[in-house]
């Protein structure tokens, strides 16, 4: 990040633009620029799911609007920023418009904190795995402001097995980034993203010790993002739409906005921890130019997230819901014992010295 | 009611209700304490509107008491009529009718399975299932001109001979393996064995308590089916699906061996007809028809159990009085007993394993 400071300092200082200015400004401009590319990254993200779902459900997708459907999530969000924004009468009408402004803005501090190449952090604290896992966990929050300020019985019962689902399943994930943790011995995100570069490639990413850690993560990210099949706090055919029934137009637009930009953002999470990051799977670069490399390493980031995410997809279309009681059981009787043991066995692979670096 | 406990209004107009029913559900938590099905959105005046109309002129509208299994009404009605003035279907002609309601049957079977996955989350099934019944309604659109509301059956017969029956051969070729790959997808899967398995288990007694047939009283270990004794099924082979299992799990099952029978059924129907007979049929006039004084019932297996037909005529060329029995309405009611002590999503879950279809109910 210092490398682009002085680059920032130095192209204002051509136009006798004063520092103080560049100090201030140069803090503010990643997250339009985490603004800006959320918003694609979603427009592109719910169009992937559409017509994913579409083939494996034998059908085309959407394919009217602009070329192969492209403009389709375009044309779907215009449609609904034109929507009148509907508040129920008796609903708590603070909590009720403040809800989904608490979903969305923890993106913009869940995006930054993740390294997208060697440079790119823009929060880069020490310990910003737990900046991430806190800013993950928010948009439960506003899911059960949400189904609590809809005064809707169908919202309160997707808020209430939202929460159930979030404290049940975050102590797994907690386990699992500890033991990633440990074998990294740093809680920065990019230090984690380093300790897994070797000459050997993909060899010496986390996955290989911490397999059981991965599948353990990537099933309770499932459940912390309400996605299928932990997606009982929008189950349709139980609970209509669960805490959202009640919001429409932008307010609703913004919820499945932030549903989708946390999916992006846990995918990339768990590339970090597991499949390091940013790195190449070769051990080494294609790209000389220090400019050009950045943009290497962010093609790898998102090639590895996307293909979680495509894993994402694929299991939505394949399996049906869970029972509500079976989903706290897995939990708390097999995932929390499991990770457990997988902290063990990792802190045993590190103080023993069998991980091969 | 306690502090505790709150009233839910499931429906009538909610996903899962496959139509327009609507279930007063008194809930402790997520816990159905009470279930009441509160029926009738959906009323047309079936039974009210045959009083004012000919046989002929009521005959398109049975097709609408049940649109995703319409041959098996209008088959009732020919019946009736048939019944009261003694005119003996010829062999051709019951076969046709036999293929057309044993696609009926398998058409209706594969929109509850993609209906009842859709209730326990699984998106994909639906599709699956749907491509299936497409091939079914696009060959009945093709022999009677329309996909749901058929009206081919007539008094003594049918309208015209049968057609495409390389359709129907293609058909019942490609549904065996099409099976086969929903037993991959759906009746391995361990999510949906959890979600049914000993989920609402049907008792043998309860079920006959509550007047229940068809599938689901087959599913609960009570061997009974109206077409073992149908004089239309004579001489086909087939045997009528029992599991012991009583639960949602053994529903879905029954359903699916059920459309194997049905296929068995169907293409023996197809070696009869390949001898290529002339269809013969004694065709009733219906105009100026007349039913002798008295009581006529018929009744035959609908997909969703028993469906019966109730006519009393006073001589006129209109039933003085005409009343039709469904498998659905006693399935609704049985929900009363089934869901209390259930939590909601198996309550969804276990309401959709019933093949609960409203119009049905509400005639």
């Amino acid at each position: 990040m210092n490398y682009l400071y002085f680059l920032y300092i130095e192209f204002l200082a051509k136009y006798n633009i004063p520092k103080l200015f560049g100090d201030i400004t140069f803090y503010i401009i990643p997250f339009c620029i985490i603004a800006a590319a959320l918003l694609v990254v979603v427009l592109i993200l719910v169009l992937v799911e559409r017509k994913l779902l579409g083939f494996f459900t034998q059908r085309k997708g959407p394919n009217r609007v602009g070329f192969w459907g492209i403009l389709q999530t375009l044309a779907d969000a215009f449609k609904l920023l034109c929507k009148e924004n509907i508040t129920p009468t008796k609903a708590d009408r603070l909590l009720f418009n403040l809800a989904p402004i608490l979903a969305f803005v923890p993106m913009f501090v869940a995006f930054g904190v993740l390294p997208y190449s060697a440079e790119f952090t823009f929060i880069n604290t020490q310990t910003n795995v737990i900046l991430y896992l806190i800013m993950a966990a928010f948009p439960i929050l506003s899911i059960f402001l949400a189904g609590w300020a809809s005064n809707n019985k169908y919202s309160l019962f997707g808020a209430m097995r939202s929460v159930a689902q979030l404290l049940s399943y975050e102590l797994p994930i907690t386990f699992v980034i500890l033991s990633v943790v440990v074998l990294a011995s740093s809680m920065n995100l990019t230090g984690i993203t380093l300790a897994q570069f070797s000459g050997w490639g993909l060899f010496s990413w986390f996955f290989i010790p911490c397999f059981l850690g991965f599948v353990i993560m990537f099933i309770s990210i499932l459940a912390e993002l309400n996605r299928c099949p932990f997606d009982l706090p929008e189950a349709e055919s139980e609970l209509i739409c669960g805490y959202n029934t009640e919001y429409s137009g932008m307010r609703f637009a913004i919820f499945y906005l932030s549903e989708y930009a946390m999916m992006f953002a846990n995918s990339i999470f768990i590339t970090i921890l597991f499949f390091g990051g940013y790195l190449s799977p070769f051990g080494k670069y294609f790209m000389s130019n220090s400019f050009l490399l950045y943009f290497e390493q962010a093609f790898w980031l998102f090639l590895k997230a996307s293909v979680l995410i495509f894993i994402m997809i694929w299991i939505r279309a394949t399996l049906p819901r869970l029972a509500s009681f079976d989903l706290l059981k897995f939990s708390w009787v097999i995932l929390l014992p499991l990770s457990i043991l997988n902290l063990f066995i990792m802190v045993i692979i590190k103080f023993g010295g069998f991980l091969c670096s | 009611m306690t502090l505790t406990t709150f009233k839910l209004n499931l429906g009538p107009q909610h996903p899962s209700t496959h139509g327009v029913l609507r279930l007063l559900l008194e809930l402790d938590g997520e816990k159905i304490l009470s279930c009441e099905p509160d029926v009738g959105y959906l009323h047309r005046g079936m039974e009210k509107m045959a009083e004012k109309l000919s046989y002929i002129q009521y005959l398109p509208l049975v097709d609408r008491i049940d649109y995703l299994a319409g041959f098996f009404y209008s088959e009732l009605l020919c019946r009736i009529v048939e019944k009261a003035l003694n005119v003996e279907l010829s062999d051709k002609v019951r076969v046709i009718r036999v293929i057309l309601l044993e696609l009926n049957r398998i058409a209706s079977h594969l929109l509850w399975i993609g209906a009842f996955l859709m209730d326990l989350g699984a998106t994909s099934p639906f599709f699956y299932a749907f491509r299936e019944r497409e091939m079914i309604l696009n060959y009945f659109e093709k022999l009677t001109g329309q996909r749901m509301m058929y009206n081919y059956f007539v008094f003594g017969g049918v309208r015209k001979d049968i057609e495409f029956l390389e359709d129907i051969q293609n058909i019942i070729s490609i549904l065996p393996q099409k099976l086969n790959d929903y037993e991959k997808i759906i009746t391995e899967n361990p999510i949906f064995k959890r979600r049914c398995i000993n989920k609402g288990v049907l008792e043998k007694n309860v079920a006959l308590d509550y007047s229940i047939t068809g599938v689901n009283l087959r599913a609960s270990g009570v061997d009974f089916d109206l077409r073992k004794n149908d004089y239309l099924y004579k001489g086909f082979d087939f045997s009528s699906v029992v599991l012991e299992g009583k639960d949602a799990w053994s529903r879905y099952k029954a359903r699916i061996l059920e459309i194997k029978e049905s296929i068995k059924i169907i293409s023996q129907a197809l070696d009869y007809l390949s001898k290529n007979e002339k269809l013969e049929q004694k065709l009733i006039n219906p105009i100026n028809l007349k039913l002798d004084n008295g009581e006529y019932y018929q009744e035959i297996e609908a997909p969703r159990g028993i469906a019966s037909c109730y006519v009393k005529s006073v001589g006129e060329d209109k039933p003085y009085r005409l009343k039709w029995r469904t498998g659905s309405y006693y399935s609704v009611n049985l929900l009363r007993k089934l869901l209390v002590g259930e939590y909601l999503n198996d309550a969804i879950a276990i309401a959709g394993s019933l093949d609960i279809i409203l119009p049905e109910v509400d005639k």
